[in-house]
């Protein structure tokens, strides 16, 4: 399956606005501790709601394991 | 789709209280909460969940920006998002923030009071002050200047909504801004029980996402 293969990626100017974890179907990113969100890479299915949904568009998708 | 909770319709409490101070400047104190809750939530729970969840101006953004459709929808230029930008913004808004204090405490001291908010720190707008007698002149200045910050925010917000994403303001928000920087000293601070500092548990976190 295509989607599963990819992975939400946060960048290092992330935020915390907390848009990511509001949209995320699965539960898979959350703020951390008010400094950065993070993404739980097991339960990440890679629909990009996440890089979509945030402001500062600092989080993009990646292949598991390779490239974008 | 998730359930609807009561800190959702949070945008309402927003939009009554810009509708409110064109009633009566003296709401325009009522801004404090937006000020002080956030802060208070960063120090004492180390998150910003005032932004994540409960944040009105942020969810009054997304209606307008998404719902009604008003945003541009796309990715802001990244000098928004640089620690450079959102620091600098902060140091000024803490500026301006310092005049209106200086501004309140000349009225204080016996200087006429302003009848007017300034909006994007240029422009004097005459505003309605019916009611002269309900406080004391300091406390009506505060209340001018306050509102003006808060107008302004709200002028910045909505053009960045337009221009870009819908929740963009919160990019750049003074308030975001210091609160994660409050949350950044935390968890420094705050050594995890595996012994890893805030920083390492952080690149932790971003290497497994890999």
């Amino acid at each position: 399956m295509e989607r599963a293969r990819k992975l939400a990626r946060v960048g290092t100017e992330c935020v915390a606005c907390g848009q990511c974890a509001a949209v995320c179907p699965r539960g898979a990113i959350r703020v951390w501790r008010g400094v950065r969100a993070r993404v739980e890479a097991g339960q990440c299915v890679g629909c990009g709601l996440c890089a979509a949904a945030c402001p500062a568009a600092v989080i993009t998708l990646e292949v598991r394991g390779g490239e974008t | 789709m998730k359930k609807k909770k009561w800190y959702d319709y949070l945008w309402v409490a927003e939009l009554s209280y810009l509708v409110l101070g064109l009633f009566n400047i003296l709401f325009a104190w009522l801004g404090m909460l937006f000020f002080t809750i956030p802060l208070l939530v960063a120090i004492f729970g180390g998150s910003k969940a005032y932004c994540n969840r409960y944040c009105g101006r942020g969810q009054l953004l997304g209606i307008l920006g998404k719902k009604l459709g008003l945003s541009r929808n796309v990715p802001p230029p990244r000098f928004l998002r640089s620690l450079w930008f959102r620091y600098g913004f902060l140091a000024f808004f803490m500026f301006m923030f310092g005049r209106m204090l200086y501004g309140t405490w000349k009225v204080f001291a016996g200087a006429p009071l302003q009848k007017s908010v300034t909006l994007l720190w240029a422009f004097k707008l005459p505003w309605q002050w019916p009611r002269m007698d309900m406080a004391a002149p300091w406390f009506a200045q505060y209340a001018f200047g306050f509102f003006g910050v808060m107008l302004t925010s709200t002028v910045l917000g909505l053009l960045t909504m337009v221009l870009f994403r819908p929740r963009s303001w919160c990019v750049y928000c003074p308030m975001g801004t210091m609160t994660q920087g409050i949350c950044r000293l935390k968890a420094k601070k705050e050594e995890p029980k595996d012994g890893r500092t805030g920083a390492e548990d952080c690149r932790a976190a971003e290497t497994a996402g890999q």
